[in-house]
Parts: structure tokens; sequence; C-alpha cells
């Protein structure tokens, strides 16, 4: 009787949604935007957020405050001559100092803003239309974003970032990147929908 | 000879914060001051100036060099009347001892804007006599009268062609008695002083050759760093330092006593290795007993306190004038100020060597005698047996001058025992930033009746902040429960106001306090001149033809450097849309100052497009330093404004850390460009360190205001 | 402790060291090279700028485990560089320094600005030297001395 139950709830499921969903959404679009949020608390979590800034400075800190010492974006992103981010940011973390460290530190590009001029998050909706966009993320496909996620040196570093100054650990995304690279996977076979709106 | 200072000037001078009324004994007046001159005291030239084989001319500065230019301004003084060929002289900076006390304060310091105000006479006759005794001894072997010579460039000339190099007279120069009364140029002869001389040190500071005192590096040497209570005045309970000790290269970890409360010093071979050690401690803190202080409820307490009178520092007519005037023409303003850190680019450090018998002392120091005084005191040794070397200082602003000593006294009292090694006290920029000895947070109440005619008729101020000087050596200096250095700037203006009081409250409060550059003008001006310019707005008044009308007719420096920068302001009445103009002017420390800022509002800061500065400090020695002065201290000045210049507690403890929390002016925070204009003035030399500090931030909270409509009366400026 | 070989102003200097020490304290007490600064240990001030594979590099944060084989260049050795000889003149002829603590990073910072960006504008000249600290605010001669400097650079370094 279980095992019958089992096999109908996904029925019972489809069901429901196909009354609910458009014609045109794929079936298992529900499951990935669920997925997508899951994606979504990570990018906007500090260690990711920072970053990826619409203005020409970083932030830092929980409480995303701007970047101390008055460091700027530069024409590339890496900063500029004499105050570069690797001035101070090397190859990896430097837990004896407090400063974080990854594989070539610098912003990502403004095309990759999550935030808007006055420093908000962007809605789940417009960061995941950003995100999916290919002439602003660098035209990286459906793999190309799985691959990013799960292999790329910035984005490992978020669960790795290193002690601050006061000897203090850096906080971690919401969700484990193991978690995290599982959400971008059913996203991403869910065809990476978005929410819709704003 | 010409006067140094009008007897008004000296009693002003010895009533100022860093150092008062300790009447020195070493008065080096000339007699036209005083009725009954006291004995001058006698300088002798082989102290200050020495000339070399080489024909180098090496001149001693009996003053900390700590940016302000002395060690190139003090030599320019003596090599001139000296008639030295300036491309050879080279500048040291005095030991500690008695014949480089400041002549009027009595003892060996920096501060107070006083160096060239109290030393221009003093080196001036010291060149003068150096000179004269070496022209004595040309005259000798020429067998011609000193009245026959002349000299030019370290040369002497006599009849008949003949010349003589100083370094060719110096040995024997040296043996000649040194002259009572040794006459001095006229200003008309002065071939250094009053030109634009560049730096000595300059090269040296930009190869990284120049050693301040945290370079220092003695044979065996060892790093000290010292773990201080969380709170003011906490106690160690207990230590585990098993950690600590683990760590190669770790010496000790010890107890040791502060002025209030105790700590523990960290020994090791290298300042990385401390620190880390230091990191390691375990120590529980017993915090019974000591007040926990909190901005917050500090700041809540201070406004209750303001609502009443305090005690009285001034009472002119009778305020109670202000009852005649309605309350439309009445201004009630409240002005909140932080706790304000010094954080000199070079962190506090001293470097002390205790040999049994004898100790000698490395230490950057604006205090020289007190704190030799103090290592001494913890050594058991008298003052003589330590030799004190005055180091270069990465900057001071005031802050390595404490009436505690406290930074030599931790340093002698881990040289102490660690006899017979030289020992290296730092303390890291967190130490510094959480230390204590900052400028106090003050409240001021004001309320003004404003006459018929536009000008304030009545004028009710008070003041709340710490006593700078309770508790110190210098606390006799205050009368009537008043401590002057929290209402300079106030008390003392020179607008005419008939009614006019002013009364302050003195809270004790368990957070360290000190001077900080220009000390209770660094609130006071910031309170009056926004107050005067927004009685000048209501009267529809220009700023600067306003302060004229209301200035006493008598403040002539003060109406020179208005005049000056009316003149060179010319750009205020063609401004742009989205820029405005913002006027000050103040006097403190004998020197006064008006200054014209363009702002702009630029991503919620203000954007300080120039500055425009008229100064008079009567005489300027060096024109270039004076620039140099007041271009810095403008910068300086906008620490009271930039958004993250406060310190604050919180139960307790300090909530800032570092740069990080408590972030100073970068370059994007001051003006771009500032022009100095001096008016030229043969009175004696005033000083320039500090005057231009206060005139800076009301400035441009002026020009913010027209811009804005707003008034802004809480520091720092968070929010525009 | 760990030994390890650094290329220093041209020449390779052996430490024994605990490798978490940062690059400043090999460089003012292994190599007695007191010219680059401590000012606050976080990279918040540039006193303690240096060179590193021509990038200037705060040192006090920098962990000497990090550094590898890159090549250190320290304010000493600005006099033998042609850009480095231009800020410094341009420094003194310009009587930029007061108490000078902070110019060795200056200098540091502004080599490397003009490095890279050999005649900049007023905005370049903020955004390179907006992080380096001076507390005596020698920050308008800075900008002079850095505008003297470029006309006196020949090309680029």
């Amino acid at each position: 009787m279980f095992a019958s139950i089992r096999l109908l709830t996904p029925v019972f499921i489809l069901a429901l949604f196909a009354i609910t969903i458009p014609p045109a959404a794929k079936p298992n679009a529900v499951a990935g935007l669920a997925a997508w949020d899951q994606v979504y608390s990570v990018l906007v979590s500090p260690r990711c957020i920072n970053c990826h800034t619409a203005t020409n400075y970083p932030q830092q800190g929980d409480d995303r405050h701007r970047h101390f010492a008055n460091v700027v974006r530069g024409p590339e992103g890496f900063g500029v001559p004499g105050l570069n981010c690797i001035s101070c940011h090397q190859e990896s973390n430097a837990d004896s100092t407090g400063v974080p460290g990854g594989s070539s530190w610098h912003l990502a590009p403004l095309s990759m803003q999550w935030q808007d001029v006055n420093d908000r998050p962007m809605s789940s909706a417009a960061v995941c239309r950003a995100v999916t966009d290919r002439s602003k993320n660098e035209d990286m496909d459906r793999p190309a974003l799985l691959k990013h996620h799960a292999e790329a040196d910035l984005v490992l570093w978020a669960w790795n970032p290193g002690r601050r100054p006061d000897g203090t650990m850096r906080t971690l995304p919401p969700i484990s990147h193991q978690e995290f690279v599982a959400a971008t996977r059913a996203w991403v076979e869910a065809g990476t929908p978005c929410p819709k709106g704003r | 000879m010409q006067p140094a200072l009008s007897r008004r000037n000296f009693i002003q001078l010895t009533t100022a914060a860093t150092g008062g009324l300790l009447i020195s004994l070493y008065l080096d007046k000339p007699s036209a001051i005083a009725q009954q001159p006291p004995p001058p005291k006698v300088y002798p030239p082989d102290a200050f100036v020495h000339v070399r084989r080489d024909g180098h001319i090496v001149i001693t500065v009996n003053r900390l060099e700590f940016g302000q230019g002395v060690q190139t301004a003090l030599p320019m003084i003596l090599a001139d009347e000296m008639d030295a060929d300036w491309s050879n002289v080279i500048a040291e900076l005095a030991p500690a001892a008695d014949v480089y006390k400041d002549p009027m304060f009595g003892i060996q310091r920096v501060g107070g804007s006083g160096s060239i105000a109290h030393s221009f006479q003093q080196y001036r006759e010291l060149g003068a006599k150096a000179r004269a005794m070496l022209v004595a001894v040309a005259a000798e072997r020429w067998k011609v009268t000193p009245d026959q010579c002349r000299t030019e460039n370290s040369v002497v000339y006599g009849p008949g062609n003949r010349t003589a190099r100083y370094a060719e007279l110096a040995d024997d120069a040296a043996r000649k008695p040194v002259p009572q009364n040794v006459k001095l140029k006229n200003a008309s002869e002065f071939r250094i002083i009053g030109k634009r001389v560049p730096r000595l040190d300059s090269r040296s500071k930009c190869d990284g050759s120049q050693k301040f005192g945290l370079d220092l590096d003695l044979p065996g040497m060892k790093i000290a760093l010292v773990a201080h209570p969380p709170v003011f005045g906490g106690r160690v309970k207990s230590i585990d330092d098993r950690d600590a000790r683990s760590l190669d290269g770790v010496r000790d970890v010890f107890e040791i006593p502060l002025a209030k409360g105790t700590a523990v010093a960290v020994v090791a071979d290298r300042f990385w290795t401390a620190k880390q050690a230091r990191d390691r401690l375990k120590i529980d803190w017993d915090l019974s007993g000591v007040e926990q202080a909190d901005t917050v409820q500090l700041l809540a307490r201070y406004k209750q306190m303001a609502l009443a009178d305090g005690n009285v520092a001034l009472n002119r007519g009778d305020v109670k004038a202000m009852e005649q005037i309605s309350r439309a023409n009445r201004i009630i303003a409240e002005y909140e100020f932080p706790f304000l850190a010094h954080a000199p680019m070079e962190p506090l450090n001293a470097t002390v060597k205790f040999e049994g018998d004898k100790a000698e002392a490395w230490v950057p120091s604006q205090f020289q005698t007190m704190d030799q005084v103090v290592i001494a005191e913890v050594l058991g040794l008298k003052p003589d047996k330590v030799t004190f070397h005055t180091e270069f200082a990465g900057g001071g602003f005031g802050r390595r001058a404490t009436t505690d000593s406290h930074i030599p006294r931790e340093a002698a009292l881990i040289a102490k025992r660690l006899r017979g090694t030289p020992v290296k006290l730092i303390w890291s920029r967190e130490d510094d930033v959480r230390g204590g000895y900052y400028r106090p947070m003050h409240v001021h109440r004001v309320e003004i009746g404003i006459g018929r005619d536009g000008m304030p008729a009545a004028w009710r101020h008070v003041v709340v902040g710490q006593s700078l000087l309770a508790g110190t050596p210098f606390a006799m200096m205050i009368k009537d429960g008043v401590d002057e250095t929290a209402v300079e700037g106030t008390k003392d203006t020179s607008y005419n106001i008939p009614n006019f009081r002013v009364t302050v409250h003195h809270p004790t409060v368990n957070v360290p306090v000190l001077w900080w550059r220009s000390v209770g003008h660094t609130h006071n001006a910031f309170v009056m001149e926004t107050l005067v310019d927004e009685l000048a707005t209501r009267a529809k008044v220009d700023p600067i033809a306003y302060r004229q009308k209301l200035l006493k007719a008598d403040a002539k420096k003060l109406h020179s450097v208005l005049e000056l920068l009316d003149q060179k302001s010319g750009w205020r009445k063609t401004l742009p849309r989205g820029r405005a103009a913002g006027i000050a002017c103040h006097e403190s420390f004998d020197t006064a100052v008006a200054c014209a800022v363009e702002v702009s509002i630029e991503n919620k800061r203000p954007r300080i497009h120039r500055a425009t500065v008229a100064v008079n400090c009567g005489l300027a020695v060096n024109p270039l330093t004076v620039e140099s002065q007041f271009q810095g201290g403008l910068g300086f000045g906008l620490t009271q404004l930039v958004a993250k210049g406060a310190i604050t507690l919180k139960d307790g403890h300090i909530e800032q850390r570092n740069f990080d929390g408590y972030a100073p002016p970068y370059i994007v925070d001051v003006p771009v460009t500032i022009d100095v204009h001096i008016v030229p003035s043969t009175e004696p030399p005033t000083g320039c360190g500090e005057p231009p500090v206060p005139v800076i931030s009301p400035a441009v909270v002026n020009a913010l205001s027209r811009l804005t409509g707003k008034r802004y009366r809480t520091l720092p400026l968070t929010i525009i | 402790m760990a030994k390890y070989r650094l290329s220093v102003n041209g020449s390779e200097k052996a430490v024994d060291v605990d490798p978490s020490t940062p690059l400043l304290w090999i460089l003012r007490e292994e190599l007695k090279l007191t010219g680059t600064k401590y000012g606050c240990g976080i990279s918040a001030c540039g006193a303690c700028t240096v060179h590193v594979d021509g990038v200037a590099t705060r040192s006090c944060v920098v962990p000497v485990s990090l550094i590898g084989k890159r090549e250190i260049v320290t304010i000493e050795a600005m006099a033998n560089d042609p850009v480095g000889r231009a800020v410094q003149n341009a420094w003194v002829e310009k009587d930029v320094v007061q108490c000078g603590y902070c110019q060795s990073g200056q200098i540091m910072s502004a080599v490397a600005l003009l490095k890279g960006t050999p005649h900049p504008t007023d905005t370049d000249i903020e955004e390179s030297m907006g992080g380096n600290l001076c507390r005596c605010a020698t920050y308008v001669r800075i900008r002079e001395a850095i505008t003297t400097a470029s006309r006196q650079i020949k090309g680029a370094a």
C-alpha cells in the first residue's frame, strides 16, 4: 500500500502542477526554481556578493560595508597601479594576517553585478536573468555554469574564506559547497528557469 | 634687541594646554619687557652649534622633529645670525638635558605650537654669540678689532682682503668666553630667515635611510609588547602563558603595574613572535570596581548636564539680557563631539637599556624632561644617570607628550627586569587605537539672543567635557573648577559679545584623555564658527564681512587674515551650481587663520575642491614650512569630519580596532589644492603647528549648510 | 621555523623564520631594511608598500610563505631605478615630507602608478594613492610631486 502511495504521489503532484503551470513550462520547472532559490541564497551571501558590486568598489564583511582604504575597481576589476587587489590578496588565504586570498583575486565585471548602485542585492529574478544572460556572464552556457560553480577557485574560496584580522573565522554561505553544486545541477537540468517578475 | 613676546602672550602661553604654569627659571627674555628682569640663563653655544674641521656646521635642535619642520627652521635662525653657509648646515636632535629646556616652559618639550615662538630669540642669540666668538679669534689673529671684520657664508673677512673660514677658527673660538650681550641683525639683514628654505631631512625621508624610534636596532635588543586590560584600570587576575611561551623566541612573560591597573608584558626576539605570543596569552581580568564607560550613556549624561550652568569660566555683562529677546530671534544649539585618537603614523615606542647604575633611553618624545624623570624613577636612578636620546618621530600631534609618561614607564619597567638587555617596547596599531589618551568627547549647549542689528546680543554657552589636567601634575592650573583647555576658543574669543556667559562641567570618566593638536580649539572653534556663520546667514551678510564687523577692533591679527582672505578668495563669487564656499576664522596660540573652502557633495561625502588660507603668524621664519604646516594642518583637522572619525566605547570596551574602524583622512578626504597666504609681518613669530586645525571643519560644514540648508552639529559627519 | 630564499633588491637572501611572519618583519628585522614601515599591520595605510614582481604590495599582510621566487624591491632600491629616482627627486623638489614616516610607502605606490600610467590624470593619482594614509596630510604636495615626476619620465619605464 505504501509503495503504491509513493508511486502515486508524483502522479498527483504532476497532475496538480499540470493544472497550475502554463503548458509551456517544463515539467520539472518548480524543482528547478526551488533549486535556483538555493543557488541565489549563496550568490547574495557576503562571501560572494561582496565582489559582485555595481559600483567602483568592493565590499567586505558580513555587513557588506565598503572595503577600507578606498580600494577601487579599476578598468579591468583588478584595481589600479599602486593599489591592485593583489597588492594585498595573495593566491591563498593569509590567516596569520587576516587577508583572504585565492587565484587571481579581482572583482567580478560590472556585467556580473548582483546588487544595485546603492549596494542593495538585486532580486532573485534579476540575478537569475543576469547569471543566465550569455552576453553578461562571459558567455557561459549551462554546463559551463555548473563547472564554474563546482570548480572555479574563487567560488570554492567562499567555503574556505579564512580568518579575519581579529582571529575569528569568516562566515560561510548558507549551504555547503556540495549542496550548492547539487542545487546548481538541478537548476541546470531543469533548464535554468528564472522566477518571474522584477 | 627685539622683544620675543609681549607679556600678554607670555601669560597666554604659560596657561596653554601643554605645560602652563611651570614658570621658567630660565627666562631668556630681554629687559625691555619686565620691570625686574630675572637673570638670563646662559645657553652655551657649544651645546648648540659645532663647526667641524670639514666646514660642516652641526646645529643642535632642542625640540623633537615630528613633521613640523623644526629641524630646519631653528637651524635657519641660528645660521642666519651666525652668517653660516647654509649649504653646510646639518641638524641634530638634542638629547634630554637642562640646557635644552624650552626657555619659557622650563622643561624640554614640544607642544603648544611654541618651538619657534619660544626659541626664536634664543637661537638668534646663540647664532650671534657663535659669530662673535669666531670673529674675536680672527680679529685677534689679524690684530684688528672685531668691528673691522665682517662675516658671510662661514667666512670672516678682515681688512686688507684677509679671510678665514669658520672651520679654521672653530677650535680657538670654543675657548673664547661667551659674550653676555650680542647685537642681533635687523630684519632687513636676514639672508635665511624669511626665505622658502627646503627641509634638511627631505632626502633621507625619501630613500628609507631616516631612522625613527621604531627603527632602532641595538645588539642583543629584545622586543616587548604589553597586553593591556580591555577596560581602563582593569587588573590581571591570572595568566596562562603556556601556549605563549611555547613559541620559539619568547623570552619572558610577566605582570607589570600600570598607572591604573596592571598588564602583562611579553618579551621576544622578534616583533612577530611577541605579537603571536601575546595573542596566545589567556588572561583572566579583574574588572571589578572600574567604571565601564559607554559613549551612548555618556552622551545622554552630558546632554543632561549641559542643561544647567557649570563652573563659571567667563561672565561678561548679564546674560539675562537674553530674556528681552523674543524666541524668534534666538538660536538654541546643541553640539556633540566624539573621542578622537591621535593615531600618528609611527606606532608608539620606547627603547630602554638598564645597566644597574645607569640607563640609556631612545624615545621619539615630545616630553623629554618628564620622560627622563619617569624612567629614572622606575629604575631607581637620578635623572642625570639616564642618557636620553630624542629620536625622530613619525608624527605625534600631542600623543607623545603624556603627563604620566606611560610609554617610557612601561619600557623602563620591562628593561628593569631584563637588566643589561636593551628592550624596545612597541604599541601595535590596535594598542594605539584602543589605548586611551583621546581628545575627550564633548557636548556644547549654546543659546544666542540676536540683537536688532543682527549681531549676538546675549550668549550663554555651556561646555561639558573631561578635564585634561585633573589628576595630572598640572592640576593646580584648574581654577574655580575650570580647566581652561576645555573652553579655549570660546572663552577667549575676539568676537564682541556684550553679554557672554561661559560655564563648564568636567565629569569624571574612566577614559584617559589628552591634548590633541590644537586641544580645546578643536571643538570650541567648530561651535563658534558654525554659529557665527549661522548668524551671518540670518543677517544676510557676507560671512567674511559679518566676522569683520563682529570682531573687536583690536583683534588685529584676525582682521588682517580676513582682509587677506577676502582678497585671495575672489573665486567665492563665481562658483558653479552644486558648489558652495564656506568660511571660518580662528586665532589660537597667537596665530590667526582665516579659511575659505569650495565644497560640493559627491557620493554623499563632502568633496573639497580647494581651500584658500590666510595666516598671520608674525614673522614667518620659513614660509615654506608655514605653507606645509597649513596644508597639512587643514588635512589633519578633517579627522573631525570623516565618517569613521570617532572612538566609541561600549561597556568599557573600545569598539574600534585599527584603521578599518577608525579611519583618518585619506587623499580623497582633503582639499585637492590648498593655497596659503601669509600676512607680511615683522612681529615676533608665533606658532603654526596647531592653528590650522580648528578652522577647516567649520569652514567645510558652513559650505555644506549653504548647499543643503541643514546645520551640522554632530561630529563626525556621517550623514550629510 | 622554515628556510626561505628570497630575492630582495636583486640579491638572494636566506632566512630561517616562522612561515606565518609577514614579509614586512622579515625585511625590517632579518634583513635590517627599515625603510619599509609598520603603520597598521592590516594593509589599511600603505606604509609597508614594496614591489613584488613589479606589483605594489602591502608587505604587512603577506606571510613570507606566500612569496616564493617573486622578486622583492624596497624603498632602499628606488635610487637605482629611473622612475624611483624621478619620484624621489620630485618629492625633494616639492618639499613633500613632514614627519616622513609614511613616505616610503607613498613613494613605492607612486612609482608603481607611474610605471603603470606614466601620465596620470588627477583622478588616476587619487585612485592609486587613495589607500596611502598620511597623518601629516601631505597629500596636496604628493599630488604635485607625482605630476612633476611624470613630466620627468620619458616614456614607459
